[in-house]
Order: C-alpha cells, then structure tokens, then sequence
C-alpha cells in the first residue's frame, strides 16, 4: 500500500459516483453525510428517501434504488440543497443527473407525470422556439391520460385572458436546430467508438 | 440606460402583467428596453432535468443574440430565465471544454461579453432609488405588502450572485423608496412547489399553502412576487387552497412592477390586474383619486 496520494486512493468510487462525475461534475463522495440537505429540503416529506440518504446511496454504488427512487424526479430544483452544502456538493444537480441516467438505462421513472411534463414542455420548446403553455398542456394531457384535471382553473384560466391562444414562432427555427445538434452530439457520445 | 431585454415565455402569456407593468415604469425612470429579436425559451426545468448540454445551449443561444445586437448589458425579469441565463454565461465561461461544445451546437459563439442583471438589481443601484421615491407619488401607505422572492432569484449564489441569498432585501428595498410598507417574515426564500403545479398539485398545496399562511400571520394584505410562476401558484392555486385548508386569505399578488406602477399613479386598468384570480380590486381598484403623497415623508 505505503503512500496515500489522494482521497480517491482510500476511499474507491462506486460505479455510479464515477458516473455522475463524468455527466454532471458532481463529487458525491464529498459528502460527510451532515444531513443539512434533508433538513432544508421542502420536499422531503414526500420523498422515499432524504437528498443526504440519496447521496449516500450513489455514493455506495446502489443504482437501483438511485434510479428508482421517488426523490429524483420530486425535487423542485429550488436548490436549497445545493446553496447549503458545506461541501459544495451540487445536490440539485445530482438528483437531474441521476433522472437523465434513469431514462438512459430505460428504466421506468417512478413519476411518471414529471417526466411526462418534461417531454410536453421540451416538445413544445422544440416546435415553436417558445413555450405555447395551451399546446403544452394538451401534450401533457395525452400523455398523462388524466383529461379531468385542472379543467375548471383553465377554463377560469381562459376567462381572465391568461393563455395565450395562438403559439409564437419567432425562433422556432433555431430552436429546432440547437434541439438537433444537441441529439446529434449526445448521440455520438453514447456510442462505443 | 438602455438594456437588452429578455422577457421569456411566460411575460408573454400567463405573466404578460409583469412585461406590461415592468414596460410601464421604465420610461419614467429613464430606462430603455429593447427586446432581444428572434429569442427563444430558456429550457427552464425541463431542459436541465433532460439533458445538461440542451440546458446550457438554450440560455446562450440568447445571451449570443445579445452580442448580435452589440450590446452588453441585458435586463431578465423572470426569475427562472434570469437562473438559466446566469448560469450559461458562467457555466461556458468556466470551463474551456464545455463552452466549445456549447458553441458548437449554437448558431452563433458566444464570446461571453454579456451582463445579466434582474430588474430589481438596476432599481437599486442609489441613483435609481432616488428616482423611485420622486415619481411615486400616489399613496399607498394601506398595503402591507410580504415580498416573496421564491427559489431562483438569489440560489445558488454562486451562480447568481444576487442580493442576500437567505434574507434578501432588493425588493423590499425598491417597494419601500415607493412610500410601500413591507413585511418582515421568513418566507422570502421557501419553495412554493414551482412547476409541479400541472404535475404533484398536493406539493404545490402545501408549500404555497405554507407561504399564505405565514404572510397572512405576520399580517400583510398582500404579497409581492418577481417570479410568474411564483405568481401562478399563489394566484391561480389560492382558491383551491381556501378550500382545502378551509381558510379565507384573500391575498392580492402583485408583481413588484404593477406595485411600483400603482405608486408611480399608472392605471391600473394599464396593469393587467384584471387578469388575477385574486381580486386586486378591493385593495386598490376603488381609488379611483390618485392620492398624493409627501416625498419628503419617504427620503431617509
């Protein structure tokens, strides 16, 4: 053994920490588990496990209750976490890293609606260059099956003047080229070269 | 001083109030905005929770239009736009490897030239303030007014570098050089659920339930909000809130613009207050008398 050169020396990476290093920049392995993230958290009592359990988890190389849990895909991203960690552990970021890993993997995301409303919302982005939150929310729709809902605040919605009825497209343009060379781009990196 | 301006999708749509308010103060304190052409959404959450480099590309895709305009200095308002755009610049600007591929999936490099400010942090600058005491003008020394800065505004502040980031007082600020009574309370920063309004309602229940109960305990007769979806949640959710925690608040929001407009003696009629499904109009809509105020009352 003999010299000890660098924390990683002593204390080996899990595969998954290793992997959210290289998407996202995070060191989980910072982590002395103080727990403040839990603490700050507005939504841990929703979640099935704490922010500072979930850095753990990664941290232990457990991938499949990371990318299985609740807690990834219900953080807010209000980033209380992240701006309180005393190791400067993005936490916030980790918890997207993690939701990105998830769908890479195929596995299934454990709220579903989230994902689903990323995809409506990113379609969206994607078509006219802006968000259009009625041709969103029909997206959503469809792809949640839940129709009922919120019906009777977007018709109060609707009355007020607050939706706009027809999409802009000033920029749809290069939107949908930044939204292609991004697929382009991720695509070549997954592939084994 | 002009800007470039950035209003983002919601200002035009669901927040137009906060483009109607903040275009609407603007000229009388001699600030003027030019609206960035052909500007495209910033990702917001669904793109940094898709794809890290899609959420870099968004924001400095815009932030390179800017450069296109020869300018330096861009306005954002919303404060999620205002987020993203922040952390394009500094994110590229940081790290040489992730800025060449950033460049590469924009049109146009972005060389990094570019100053993000929130409109609060431009009403502050002392000068400013000034201005702000002389054109408000109308009396409004009846609202108790909680300024809820939300989220993004001032986290992370690495990245955003923004007034205080766990008791900020930029708005608090701004509204009180206006003769506006504020609020001391801790809620300035919690979360109110964000875009999980459409998707897990019952957290947006909670914690934008949690954040009305406190303003009304502290006594504010209204809250003041930068952020639209800050505002839709408190708006748009308040109802639904009512029922379930079977209280009445009855608390108007108001984006800090249409307040400092009021005082400044714009109609409201010009505010888009009429779009709000908390009704403005029992706080302010019956004076139909501007009342003037003394500005010496108000410069400390």
């Amino acid at each position: 053994m003999g010299d000890v050169q660098s924390a990683t020396a002593v204390a080996p990476s899990s595969g998954l920490a290793r992997t959210i290093l290289e998407d996202a920049a995070v060191e989980v392995n910072l982590c002395y588990q103080c727990g403040k993230c839990a603490a700050g958290c507005p939504v841990a009592y929703a979640m099935d496990y704490a922010p500072a359990q979930l850095i753990h988890a990664a941290r232990l190389g457990l991938d499949d209750l990371v990318l299985n849990s609740k807690t990834i895909w219900l953080c807010a991203a209000c980033e209380t976490c992240t701006t309180r960690c005393p190791q400067e552990v993005d936490i916030a970021k980790v918890m997207d890293a993690a939701k990105i890993l998830a769908v890479k993997r195929g596995i299934k995301p454990s709220i579903g609606a989230v994902r689903s409303f990323h995809q409506a919302a990113l379609a969206s982005i994607r078509r006219f260059g802006r968000m259009w939150e009625p041709g969103m929310l029909v997206s959503l729709k469809l792809r949640t099956g839940d129709y009922a809902k919120d019906m009777d605040l977007g018709l109060r919605m609707l009355r007020k003047r607050k939706l706009k009825l027809f999409p802009a497209l000033k920029g749809s343009r290069r939107a949908r080229r930044i939204f292609a060379r991004v697929a382009k781009m991720e695509k070549e990196a997954s592939e084994p070269s | 001083m002009k800007y470039a301006y950035y209003p983002g999708c919601s200002l035009h749509s669901t927040g137009s109030e906060f483009d109607l308010s903040l275009r609407a103060i603007c000229p009388q304190l001699g600030i003027e905005l030019e609206e960035i052409r052909g500007w495209i959404c910033c990702g917001s959450t669904p793109a940094h929770a898709v794809s890290g480099l899609l959420a870099l590309a968004l924001p400095v895709a815009n932030l390179s239009l800017v450069e296109e305009m020869e300018m330096d200095e861009m306005v954002v308002p919303c404060a999620s736009c205002f987020r993203r755009l922040k952390s394009g610049h500094q994110e590229t600007m940081t790290d040489p490897g992730l800025r060449e591929k950033v460049n590469r999936v924009v049109d146009r490099p972005y060389e990094g030239t570019v100053e993000i400010r929130h409109p609060l942090e431009v009403l502050c600058e002392r000068s400013m303030l000034g201005r702000v005491a002389e054109t408000a003008t109308v009396d409004l020394s009846h609202l108790k007014v909680a300024c809820y800065y939300g989220c993004l505004l001032t986290r992370p502040p690495k990245i955003m570098q923004f007034d205080r980031h766990e008791y900020p007082m930029s708005m608090d600020t701004v509204l009180r050089a206006a003769g506006i009574t504020t609020v001391d309370w801790d809620f300035k920063t919690m979360c109110c659920g964000a875009a999980f309004s459409l998707t897990e309602t019952d957290i947006v229940y909670k914690l934008t339930g949690d954040i009305l109960d406190e303003a009304q305990a502290v006594g504010a007769n209204a809250i003041a909000v930068a952020c639209p979806l800050c505002h839709a949640n408190l708006d748009t959710r308040q109802r639904e809130i009512e029922e379930r925690r079977e209280k009445e608040y009855g608390l108007p929001i108001f984006y800090f613009t249409q307040l400092m407009a009021l005082a400044m003696g714009i109609p409201a009629t010009e505010l888009g207050l009429a779009k709000h499904l908390v009704e403005t109009d029992e706080l302010i809509g019956s004076r139909t008398e501007p009342q003037t105020r003394s500005v010496a009352s108000v410069t400390h």
